[in-house]
């Protein structure tokens, strides 16, 4: 479990991350969105310790984790930029941090193999492409199999089948009982495998959620109903909570039931429908809604 | 906010800890890891080698071309001793590089994020760095200063002199000293590199203190110079006999420990500031 609260961050005068204060819960994936600037890799650092907060806590399995007994068991972290040493083995490097708690050959061999870099374990990692250096940056993450793993963009540069093992491994990790935390900006990436949403925009908080509440609550949603007879299913549907938008010669956008609700209504109204669609915004979109007001560097600004 | 404990609660019924594969952090596994490090890396292997060739290469050269390398009216055996082990000067440039690598290596690579991360209390990484340097550098320049004489003495020997022995006066203090003083020097390097950060700022600082600053001194008249005797080479140098070090020259032990202190005030300071600053 990961308890953030109130945690703030400046350099100088720029404030990267400015009052968080969130739960990351084990047994499910969460996923960390946000734009670019947002303050994700900031926050995800100041959960490993490696940057001070300003102000506010973090705690890492109910912990504060500097003071951690055995760091390892409790986080594995992959982080943004490349962590490794590039003049030691993908073998080397792991044996380095694992020796640290403990961890022998054995354990490295294995987490070695799970990345699928036993070709290349004695091979100096500064030879790696951006890919193989991922794999052995989630390696290293996995290394003590710890109760909290933190993943900052672990998609980027890997191939399909990669991107494959990163989903199947993390809700893996996720079933194991462990507290996985991701960042993406891949909102596709993130509608597959995360159950949870955090939403960070200009450092704060914009949303807390899971995915489905998040793409319901943003954008349109409802249900898009194609009928020849849409006033007269438009009467039939009316209830309180319900709105019914006629949209269209032969469509209604309807919102505030479910449709189950509607296609049985209209069956029980003898009326025809042809196309019965849950119009629910994809996690890209209410992403893009959400975050349109805290998007830090808009595409194309004017300098 | 209540949506998440709502599905928090029912995804994730309390469940034992799940299997993990790691055990406390501790002091002596952080030596452990630094020494995997420090063991793997090419630079480590060169720069002990190079250490090697100089020191004994410069002396057995100096020997063979007739520096004498006995006991004479104008040569104590001390001067002697440490106008062979002449190396020292350009080993304590590798020394130095070695030391600064141990930090500015894992600042530059993004090695040392990983590395604190795993060790999040930070202070037993410095300790761990400097002990596995110290291991190293002691063990290996103290085997250089003795390789060194004994090839000094036998070209001596072969020449039909003399040769100085180990029982002479300050020899053994020379050539312990020559490899203490390397010692102390990977321990201010390493400090360097902890500070600066950077190979190439760490390397440039190291190199004007210990090249540069001596001999733009040594150029200058003595009046504006006083305090020549307490740069760290100097000091240092007074151990064991650097044989550039010009005009008053402190006691060697003296100098010994003013050496020492620029190590543990440069020490206190990268402690300070690793447990202070973001990684």
């Amino acid at each position: 479990m990961i308890e953030i609260d109130g945690l703030t961050k400046r350099y100088g005068d720029k404030t990267a991350v400015d009052g968080l204060s969130f739960v990351v819960e084990p047994g499910v994936v969460t996923g960390f969105l946000g734009p670019n600037g947002a303050g994700k890799s900031t926050t995800m650092r100041m959960i490993a310790g490696l940057d001070r907060p300003t102000s506010g806590t973090v705690r890492v399995n109910g912990k504060h984790y500097p003071g951690a007994a055995a760091p390892m068991a409790e986080l594995g972290i992959l982080l943004d930029a490349r962590s490794v040493h590039p003049g030691l083995s993908a073998r080397n490097n792991l044996l380095a941090l694992g020796r640290t708690a403990g961890i022998g050959r054995r354990r490295v061999d294995e987490v070695i193999e799970l990345a699928g870099l036993g070709e290349v374990a004695g091979t100096r990692a500064g030879g790696f492409s951006l890919g193989m250096g991922q794999r052995l940056g989630v390696a290293a993450a996995l290394l003590g199999q710890p109760q909290t793993v933190v993943l900052d963009e672990p998609v980027n540069g890997l191939d399909p089948d990669g991107v494959r093992w990163i989903r199947l491994l993390l809700k893996s990790l996720a079933d194991e009982g462990r507290t996985v935390f991701v960042s993406s900006h891949l909102m596709s990436e993130m509608a597959q495998t995360a159950t949870q949403l955090v939403v960070l925009g200009r450092g704060k908080l914009i949303s807390q959620s899971s995915v489905e509440d998040f793409t319901g609550h943003a954008g349109a949603g409802g249900v898009i109903v194609r009928t020849p007879e849409p006033a007269r299913l438009g009467q039939v549907l009316a209830a309180p909570g319900v709105t019914v938008i006629e949209d269209g010669s032969d469509l209604l956008r309807v919102s505030g039931t479910t449709a189950e609700q509607i296609g049985t209504a209209a069956w029980r109204a003898h009326l025809p429908v042809y196309e019965l669609t849950p119009a629910q915004a994809s996690l890209e979109e209410a992403f893009m809604q959400v975050t349109r007001d805290s998007i830090e560097y808009h595409a194309g600004a004017t300098r | 906010m209540s949506a998440v404990m709502r599905s928090g609660v029912a995804l994730a019924p309390v469940a034992p800890a799940p299997a993990t594969a790691a055990g406390p952090v501790s002091q002596v596994r952080v030596v452990r890891a630094e020494w995997t490090k420090l063991r793997a890396l090419r630079s480590t292997k060169w720069c002990g080698l190079s250490a090697l060739v100089l020191i004994v290469g410069l002396g057995a050269a100096s020997a063979g071309s007739g520096t004498p390398y006995h006991v004479s009216p104008g040569v104590s055996a001390a001067a002697a001793v440490s106008s062979g082990l002449l190396g020292v000067l350009f080993a304590q440039l590798l020394v130095g590089v070695v030391g600064v690598l141990a930090f500015s290596g894992e600042y530059g690579t993004g090695m040392i994020r990983a590395t604190l991360a795993v060790v999040p209390a930070r202070l037993p990484v410095l300790w761990a760095k400097l002990i596995v340097l110290v291991g190293l550098v002691l063990p290996v320049t103290l085997l250089c200063a003795f390789v060194d004489f004994f090839a000094a003495t036998a070209i001596e020997s072969s020449r039909g002199g003399s040769a100085i022995s180990l029982t002479d006066p300050g020899v053994l203090r020379i050539m312990i000293g020559a490899s203490l003083y390397l010692t102390v020097v990977v321990i201010i390097g390493l400090a360097l590199g902890a500070l600066l950060r950077r190979t190439a700022t760490g390397l440039a600082v190291f190199a004007g203190v210990f090249f540069v600053v001596p001999i733009v001194v040594a150029a200058l008249p003595h009046k504006i110079t006083g305090f020549a005797t307490y740069l760290p080479s100097n000091a240092g140098g007074a151990l064991w006999g650097n044989p550039l070090t010009t005009g008053h020259a402190l006691s060697p032990w003296a100098g010994f420990a003013v050496l020492c202190g620029y190590a543990v005030v440069l020490t206190g300071l990268a402690a300070w500031q690793l447990c202070r600053r973001d990684a």
